[in-house]
Formats: structure tokens, C-alpha cells, sequence
């Protein structure tokens, strides 16, 4: 095929623009966070990098004064334990249903996934009175437990599970190996790019939570950082959005480093969910 | 599996009894209503007002977001160099959450010191107050829920046009078609298994995942301006503490996600078939 030049150059200009469009609300976001107040409400807004010390400024006010430390360590824990308990889970329900019969196995498969679909969002009031009254408000359990089953978790391991030739596990059951030395020495292997996916996919989901965390967290010490950022800004006019933009930048960082570790397998993960 | 039993047919079942009763203030007396929760509901113009707002904020979110992705997508698929960089660059706003959205665009659009009413005073010569007009608060909450969910739609979409077979598209280069027509008649329909996945969880998304945005720009107003229903839901049983009411609301979103999974289930079923041919 011949190639067109122009029509090339075109194509890269509209894609740099579309990356710079899409971008740029979180570029204004970071030049914010490096700016001291004047720089940040003056008219005509000032773009571009403020000052080494107004960042630190930003920064570390946000950190400590504004609890956003505090904060960014709970929604590590609870979407660590998450994303840990979740993927193990799927992973033992996948195997199960692909690889056991037991009674009325497609019917008890479908009841779980349909209600495993329903968002936690739906049944929130039952949810607050039922953690309210095992007194768990104010706790990591509250916030772990009603999101550690997921639907597509046992759907996208049960699809690829499917997908490995069953003669290696028939391999494995001839050389004698029990259904979790089977998973640990055969599947996993196998599985590192949905695996991948699917962890990412979680630990995103659960760093974003926000209405469950907004009405079961009554204490700062408990609070998570997507509720917290709320809690930077005060009264509209007197909000200091410096330190806002900080906090928003420091609450992109721990996702954004997950990203850049899995995206590998995010994208091939899907691809091979795809494949089959 | 004790988990599962607790944390979720409990309390889905808890949400059905709870919807019949009218719960006094902290729930020191529960009556039972039957379903004068859900006539009540049907009857009051601010909920339907609620219904009506989240009909258009999901239907523009989802064919916008979907368009723009699917667009973005096309582009960023063709053999360039530096395709991978592309790539990483359009799906890393996945990583974006929605509070973060709502907190960055309340930002932009402020009157006083924001960067597109700067814009906007520059080349028209106007200053909108967006978050004090309903219409226009509505817009800036579809247009962040739509570059929110940006980075999740392409991923999807690029990994979709990768896997395409690409012998229909040469067959069709072969026959002259054009560009335009490629699109339309090959890729396109190609798509349509991911276009409806995408579908499915965009609707999801604006349904219930944009509450953050909402909570933090405008909190439903102004006017009940974006007062959708999963915030109206929020404040009827947090803020006012009307639970009955607030548990007939999670009833009738419940019943939506239902209809929507019942389609994915029977649509996903047929997607076999269609890939397998």
C-alpha cells in the first residue's frame, strides 16, 4: 500500500490534539497544585508551574493538615484486601465450576451471578441498617465486606478456565495432584494476563468507592481518600484550590501506578477474554 | 460463602420488606404501608422530574461517551508510528476517579476564576454562571461524566478493533469501498458485540457512578436541576431519613439493573453464535 505523507501527518496532529485535550483538565490540575494562592485566583488565570515552595506548601498541607495521608492509607488497605480476597475468590469459584459436578451446578451458577450483578448502590439502606447494627460502622470491615463477591470476577475466571484444554487437567489428576496443587502449578501460570486485568479493574473500582464509604464513615480516621478530597474544599469562595489540586494529584498517584504496572496484561487480558 | 449470605441476599431481601413499612425518624416505629411507598413515589412530581433527568443525562452520557470513544478509537487503530504510546496515552484517564472529575471540572467552570469562562469571556465576550443555571449544570455534569469514563470505553474499543478479522476489511479495500463506507458497513457492524457490552456498562455508569460527580459539583441542584436518581435516593434516606421510601427507590433501580442484565445475559448468549460463526 502506498503511503500518504500529509495524510499520515494529519493523523498524528489529531491524535497529539486529542491526547492534549483529553489531558489537559489534569495538566491544569497539577499546575494548580504547584501555584500559592495568588497565583491560583489570579485573572486572567496563570497556567504553568508556580514555585518549587508553593508546592510543598500544597502538598504537605494537604498530607497532614487535611488528613489526605490518613486517608490515602485507608483506601490502600481496603482496596489491597479487596482486590486480594476478590481475585482469590473468583478464582476457587471459577475452578469449581468448571472443574467439579456437583447438583443442579448451571442453575446455582446463574442465581449467583445474577445477584452478584446487582451494584452495591441498590441496596445500600438494608446494607447501612445491617452493618449499623453489627456495629460495624466506622470500620475496614465495612468497607471490605460487602465488596469482596464479584460477579464478574467468577464470570471472566469461569470463561477462561473453559478455555485451557481439559486434558491438562486430567494430566494432573493422573499424576496424582489434588484441585489446589492443580490450580497453583497449572492454571496460575496460565492465567497471569487475566489475573492481571482483573486486579486492576478491582483496585480502580474500590479507590474510586465513594457513596458506601460517604454515608457508613462518620471518622476522619477511617475516612477514604475519594470522600476526603470532598473535604478539602470548603465554602465555595474560600476554598484553597492550590491545596485542593494537590490532593487531587496525590490521590491520582497510587491508580496511575497500578495502571502503568498491569496495563500490560490489562490489554491483553482483554484481548484473550475476547479470544475465545 | 457466609459473606455472600450476609452482605448480599440479606440484605437485597432487607430492601424489599423495608419498602413496604414507613420508618418514624431513627426507626424507633415501623407501619406497615403495602405499596403506598411506591404510589406515593409515582405520584410526586419531583420524582418523576428525577426519572426524567436521569433518562437524559444516561442517554446523552452513553451516546456521546460511546461516539466519542468509538471515534477516538478508529483513529488511534490505524498503522501509525508510535501507536503504542497512543494507546497509553488515551486509556490512562481510566485511572480517573469520578470524585476527582467532579472536584477538576468544578474547577474549570467557576465563574469568578475559572479557565473556559477566561476562554469564553475571550471569544464571546460571555460569562455563564454554570453552576447556577439548571440547564447548563446539567451540561458541564454530562460533559465530565463523559471525559471520565473515556479512558475505560477506548480501552475496550482499541482491544475490540485489534481483534477484528481483518480478511473482511482487505476484501473490502479490494472491492474500492471507501473510507466512509469501510466504517459503516464492516467495522462497524463487526463492532457491535462490544457496542453493546459497552452499552450495557455505560448505562451502569451513569445510573449509579456518577453520584460523586453530582455530589460534589452541584449536590442535585440547582433546582433539582441534576437530581438524579441515585442522589435523590441518597438524600431521601440519609438526609431526611426516609427509609420506607428510600428503600421503594433502590426497588424500582433494582428492577432496571434486572431488565438490563436479563438483555446482557440473552444478548451475551447469542454473541457466542455470532463470533463462532
Amino acid at each position: 500500500m502506498r503511503r500518504k505523507p500529509l495524510k499520515t501527518l494529519f493523523t498524528h496532529l489529531l491524535l497529539i490534539s486529542i491526547v492534549f485535550i483529553v489531558a489537559s483538565p489534569m495538566l491544569v490540575a497539577f499546575f494548580k497544585s504547584t501555584q500559592d494562592r495568588s497565583q491560583v485566583f489570579s485573572y486572567p488565570p496563570v497556567l504553568g508551574f508556580g514555585s518549587v515552595e508553593a508546592m510543598v506548601n500544597n502538598y504537605s498541607r494537604a498530607w497532614a493538615q487535611y488528613h489526605i495521608g490518613i486517608y490515602m492509607k485507608n483506601s490502600l488497605i481496603v482496596s489491597v484486601a479487596v482486590t486480594v480476597a476478590k481475585t482469590l475468590l473468583s478464582m476457587l469459584a471459577g475452578l469449581a465450576i468448571v472443574y467439579f459436578d456437583f447438583p443442579l451446578k448451571a442453575p446455582i451458577f446463574y442465581f449467583i451471578l445474577f445477584t452478584l450483578m446487582m451494584p452495591t448502590e441498590i441496596m445500600i439502606i438494608a446494607l447501612f441498617n445491617l452493618v449499623s447494627d453489627l456495629g460495624l460502622g466506622n470500620t475496614y470491615a465495612a468497607l471490605i465486606f460487602p465488596f469482596m463477591a464479584s460477579a464478574t470476577g467468577v464470570f471472566l475466571f469461569r470463561q477462561h478456565f473453559s478455555s485451557i484444554p481439559p486434558d491438562l487437567a486430567d494430566a494432573a489428576r493422573v499424576d496424582g495432584a489434588g484441585p489446589l496443587r492443580f490450580l497453583w502449578s497449572v492454571l496460575l501460570p496460565l492465567s497471569w494476563n487475566v489475573i492481571g486485568a482483573f486486579a486492576l479493574i478491582q483496585f480502580i473500582y474500590m479507590w474510586n468507592q465513594y457513596l458506601w464509604p460517604l454515608v457508613i464513615i462518620r471518622e476522619t480516621s477511617r475516612q477514604v481518600i475519594q470522600v476526603g478530597l470532598k473535604s478539602t474544599m470548603t465554602a465555595m469562595e474560600a476554598t484553597d484550590w492550590g491545596l485542593v489540586m494537590a490532593a487531587v494529584i496525590l490521590a491520582m498517584i497510587p491508580p496511575l501506578i497500578v495502571f502503568a504496572l498491569l496495563q500490560e496484561q490489562f490489554t491483553r487480558g482483554f484481548v484473550l477474554a475476547r479470544e475465545k | 460463602m457466609a459473606i455472600l449470605i450476609v452482605f448480599l441476599y440479606y440484605p437485597v431481601f432487607e430492601t424489599f420488606r423495608l419498602s413496604l413499612y414507613r420508618v418514624a425518624f431513627l426507626g424507633l416505629k415501623k407501619t406497615f404501608v403495602g405499596f403506598a411507598n411506591f404510589s406515593e413515589l409515582f405520584h410526586n412530581p419531583d420524582y418523576i422530574h428525577s426519572v426524567l433527568v436521569t433518562l437524559v443525562v444516561t442517554t446523552t452520557v452513553v451516546i456521546g461517551g460511546l461516539g466519542i470513544s468509538l471515534a477516538i478509537s478508529v483513529l488511534a487503530n490505524q498503522k501509525i508510528r508510535g501507536a503504542r504510546v497512543y494507546r497509553l496515552l488515551l486509556i490512562w484517564p481510566y485511572a480517573i476517579s469520578p470524585a476527582i472529575a467532579g472536584v477538576v471540572w468544578l474547577f474549570l467552570f467557576s465563574p469568578g476564576y475559572g479557565i473556559v469562562n477566561y476562554l469564553l469571556s475571550l471569544t464571546f465576550h460571555i460569562t455563564p454562571n454554570w453552576l447556577g443555571d439548571p440547564f447548563l449544570a446539567v451540561f458541564i455534569i454530562i460533559v465530565a461524566s463523559i471525559w471520565k469514563n473515556l479512558g475505560y470505553n477506548v480501552a475496550f474499543y482499541l482491544a475490540a478493533l485489534q481483534n477484528l478479522n481483518t480478511d473482511v476489511l482487505e476484501a473490502a479495500l479490494i472491492d474500492g469501498a471507501s473510507h466512509w463506507r469501510r466504517f459503516w458497513s464492516v467495522t462497524f457492524p463487526l463492532l457491535s458485540p462490544i457496542t453493546f457490552f459497552l452499552l450495557i456498562t455505560n448505562i451502569t455508569y451513569a445510573f449509579f457512578d456518577i453520584f460523586p460527580i453530582v455530589d460534589v459539583m452541584t449536590k442535585g441542584g440547582p433546582f433539582n436541576a441534576t437530581n438524579i436518581l441515585i442522589y435523590n435516593l441518597y438524600r431521601e434516606g440519609f438526609e431526611y431519613y426516609r427509609t420506607g421510601s428510600a428503600a421503594a427507590q433502590s426497588l424500582i433501580l433494582f428492577f432496571g439493573v434486572v431488565v438490563l442484565t436479563l438483555i446482557q445475559f440473552r444478548t451475551s448468549g447469542r454473541r457466542v453464535h455470532y463470533e463462532g460463526a
